[in-house]
């Protein structure tokens, strides 16, 4: 693997205006990940999931060379119908199209950022795979006291012409005082076999808020790794929302810093998975001042040899007194194949706290199929119904109306 | 000074801290191969355990010290430690109580534990362990009777070695983690116990452990077998003397339950835990576990965890027979600069297992306690449930109090549930006991004693009053 790392990262070097500078920068981050290798079960927040092997096993082979120099067409198709929405396309990994039209134009600045490295403070050797391979990278900001109009949808597609690649994306936002944004990412794969490899930043300045709603729903073979670092100033609230469905492998990790006073956090997540899907939840939450917040609930239901995983911690500084802290984790195992793997995770070091976390698995109740059965309902009719209600729960924690109406059609639950 | 505040000054200071000037005998420091067959040798030990040993050694020199753990420590110099420790006058036993040394004999009595059999205590049967070998055995007559054997575990391998070749390193073999292994390597004496088949043992079986020689490591092991249909009921309590230095104590311990029988372990565990700025104390890295192994059994380890600077160790249950339940009761108590990282481990591969976790965690002063644990059910174990509480308890901000379950299920048709929850003693309680007159320090002691009352409940009544009381005292000066 490491020829083939050190030939496509020339090649990609090659066709960018880089200073010599930010040539070895990258060469630091890639010898860095040379050195490491993709993360495998022998670390801790990979034990559930050894991507090494998932690559291994799913992949063979990675390129991680990119030709960046051919656009793409934008395939229209994909985007999302009746509702109105600012866009940004990614095709390839590569941004294709950039259109704030519902929003002042003023008021939102786009930030050529390609040059600074990211540094996370949970790194492991992806960020420094993103690093050296990630040509083009902009930072978002929302400027003082400005709500967008309208949702932004960043369309991740790729498209059969590419295969066994490694696509880097990396974005960054800033929410600036009093600002809010909605953004949801909606994947649509046509390609195969791809490992994509996204991190984005969020700076959340004062009273600032932010609504992430992550879409993976469409069937895919890719194998994706999402990173959402989020800093958090005082008063400001960040609710991620997680539909975790479609690839063949897909890991989302959130770490958030909750910084200012009462600031809070909200991360949601639902696994549907059939077949032999293998997802996973990381969320790290740190209460690092007092009087913070933070909830979250994950609902799994598992088909087929499907395999979810969560791992989910909540952090407390010795600050952070009066840390409201809740954690949720429900699986509801349909077949005999399909597994359920949990690590919620307090770690507390102040003692004026709110802490609790719960997490079960299981099957389906009986009782209730056999209520409903008795009732008139056929047994189809009745699973449907438990698990429909077992997932609209984490569906309606979803603030937004218009987007929850979306994804309750994506994920076809009737009321 | 009421009697309350009188009995807490004379319990304030480590009451187990003195230490007996008794002449020893050594093995040569460090480790090697010659300190094991050392040891072997002067426990006129048959060749098969020789063997057992060395298999283990060779085994041991190639494993690394373990460092995910929370409580981190200075390494460990193992050459640098004596493996073996005894009472000179224990190198020709005595052949009974009469003949032990008075100095032994007071010891126990200092302790607490009464050897002499006319000041029995309300009939426990105990085997005291004093650093590497067992110095006496009580009520030995009385089980026989019924076909009991209780006895030093090196008494066992001279005459039941077909028991204890067969069972001996059944449950944690020679090749596991690091500390096991190292045990397996150089275990000087532990306890012995065979129920026999549809015996219900007639009174409570109790092993005090003592460290007493320093710079030694006290490395025992402790092998129970229920036969089918037989119930057991066994104590373990732990003190050691006060000194500057770490000590380490490694013990293994093999619980194997057959058909129908039930274990019930119950620990007391109160090591010497350091002074108040964290100077000395014990290493307190044991490695415990369970099988059951036949159908319908059932193994229940409680512990009582107040003692040691470090307490490392997660009792387990492998749930192997159809039917069968593991059970686990915590109370673990941090104060000053004590560090614990406990919990249990539920291997769920019969069918219809059950199994139930309490754990109580109460950290004050400037001590990191952690919960570790992990319930496994496995695709076969169908129908099995696991139920999960854990409950921590800070006191002060300079502490902390850490969860870390691993939660694996593989079987659609087995429930798993688990809930954990942080908090701090609520100003409501306490102002509600101070209202009734009990001052801040007797209000704390009534509501953590109601915390962990779930746990003690599950104790045998001797130790139930006596760890309520170290619960109470564990948590001196944590308050106001």
């Amino acid at each position: 693997m490491k020829e083939q790392l050190q030939k496509d990262f020339y090649n990609s070097i090659k066709n960018l205006s880089l200073s010599q500078k930010d040539i070895e920068i990258k060469k630091f981050c890639l010898d860095n990940f040379i050195d490491r290798g993709f993360p495998n079960r022998k670390e801790e927040d990979w034990k559930f999931s050894d991507l090494s092997q998932i690559i291994k096993n799913n992949i063979g082979e990675l390129s991680f060379y990119n030709d960046q120099a051919s656009t793409n067409k934008v395939d229209t198709s994909v985007f999302v119908d009746g509702l109105e929405h600012n866009k940004i396309v990614f095709i390839n990994g590569r941004i294709e199209k950039i259109d704030f039209d519902y929003e002042k134009k003023d008021q939102i600045e786009i930030i050529d950022q390609s040059e600074t490295i990211n540094e996370f403070k949970n790194s492991n050797s992806l960020s420094d795979l993103n690093n050296a391979f990630t040509n083009k990278c902009f930072k978002i900001l929302v400027k003082k006291g400005y709500q967008l109009v309208k949702p932004l949808i960043i369309y991740h597609t790729t498209n059969s012409k590419i295969w066994s690649k490694n696509i880097n994306l990396r974005l960054n936002f800033e929410l600036d005082k009093d600002s809010s944004l909605r953004l949801i990412d909606l994947f649509n794969d046509t390609s195969e076999k791809n490992f994509l490899n996204i991190f984005y930043n969020f700076e959340l300045k004062e009273n600032a808020a932010l609504k992430n709603y992550k879409v993976d729903k469409f069937e895919n073979k890719n194998i994706k790794y999402s990173f959402n670092n989020i800093d958090q100033d005082k008063n400001s609230i960040s609710e991620t929302f997680i539909l975790s469905s479609g690839s063949n492998f897909s890991k989302n990790d959130i770490n958030c810093n909750l910084n200012g006073v009462y600031a809070s956090a909200f991360v949601n997540g639902v696994f549907s998975l059939n077949n032999d899907k293998h997802h996973e939840i990381r969320s790290i939450i740190n209460h690092l001042t007092e009087n913070t917040k933070s909830y979250q609930l994950i609902k799994s239901v598992l088909e087929q040899s499907s395999k979810a995983v969560y791992q989910g911690k909540i952090f407390v500084n010795s600050d952070a007194q009066k840390t409201d802290g809740y954690q949720l984790s429900k699986a509801i195992l349909l077949n005999k194949e399909s597994e359920f793997n949990a690590k919620p995770e307090l770690e507390i070091y102040a003692d004026d706290v709110k802490c609790s976390h719960g997490s079960a698995s299981g099957s389906l109740n009986e009782n209730s199929i056999f209520y409903l059965m008795s009732r008139g309902l056929s047994y189809q009719q009745s699973r449907e119904l438990l698990i429909n209600g077992f997932l609209l729960d984490v569906v309606e924690k979803i603030t937004d109306s218009e987007i929850k109406n979306l994804i309750k059609n994506m994920l076809g639950i009737k009321e | 000074m009421d009697n309350r505040q009188k009995e807490i000054n004379n319990l304030k200071d480590y009451k187990y801290g003195f230490s007996t000037d008794i002449e020893n005998i050594q093995a040569p420091k460090g480790l090697n191969e010659d300190v094991i067959k050392f040891i072997s040798n002067i426990k006129k030990e048959p060749t098969w355990m020789l063997e057992f040993r060395l298999k283990a050694f060779e085994r041991f020199k190639v494993l690394k010290e373990p460092d995910w753990q929370k409580p981190k420590f200075p390494k460990i110099d193992y050459q640098d430690l004596y493996y073996y420790s005894a009472p000179k006058s224990m190198k020709d036993k005595p052949k009974s109580l009469d003949e032990l040394d008075p100095k032994l004999l007071e010891t126990y009595k200092k302790l607490g534990i009464p050897l002499q059999e006319q000041a029995r205590l309300n009939g426990i049967a105990v085997d005291a362990v004093f650093d590497s070998v067992s110095v006496a055995t009580t009520f030995k007559d009385e089980l026989t009777k019924q076909g009991i054997i209780f006895c030093p575990i090196s008494e066992a391998i001279q005459s039941h070695p077909e028991l204890v070749k067969k069972y001996l390193g059944s449950v944690i073999p020679t090749s596991d983690h690091f500390f096991a292994t190292l045990n397996s390597a150089v275990f000087t004496d532990g306890s012995f116990v065979y129920i026999p088949e549809g015996v219900r043992c007639p009174m409570e079986l109790s092993t005090y452990f003592r460290i007493n020689a320093s710079n030694t490591g006290q490395f025992e092991r402790t092998l129970i077998i229920a036969d089918k249909g037989s119930y057991v009921s066994y104590l373990e309590g732990c003190t050691a003397p006060m000194r500057d230095e770490n000590q380490l104590h490694a013990a293994n311990v093999e619980l194997i339950a057959l058909d129908d029988a039930e274990i019930k372990y119950s620990t007391v565990q109160n090591w010497y835990p350091g002074d108040q700025d964290g100077k000395g104390g014990i290493y307190n890295f044991v490695t415990k576990r369970g099988l059951c192994k036949g159908k319908n059994s059932k193994i229940s380890w409680t512990q009582v965890e107040t003692g040691s600077a470090i307490t490392w160790k997660y009792p387990s249950c492998i749930l192997k027979g159809d039917n069968s339940v593991g059970e686990f009761y915590s109370i673990a108590i941090t104060n000053n600069h004590q560090k614990a990282d406990t919990g249990t481990k539920m291997i769920h591969l019969g069918k219809n297992t059950k199994s139930k976790i309490i754990s109580k965690g109460i950290s004050a002063g400037s001590s990191d306690m952690t919960y570790r644990g992990l319930v496994d059910i496995s695709s076969k174990a169908k129908n099995s449930t696991n139920y999960t509480q854990c409950d921590s308890l800070l006191m002060g901000n300079k502490c902390g109090a850490h969860t870390v379950p691993y939660i694996k299920n593989k079987n659609s048709e087995s429930n798993i549930a688990h809930e954990a929850t942080t908090s701090k003693i609520s100003e409501e309680q306490l102002h509600y006991c101070q209202q009734r007159g009990l001052n801040p320090e007797e209000a704390v002691g009534l509501i953590v004693n109601g915390f962990c009352k779930e746990v003690l409940q599950q104790l045998p009544m001797e130790f139930a009053v006596e760890a309520q009381k170290l619960v109470g005292i564990s948590l001196e000066g944590s308050v106001g």
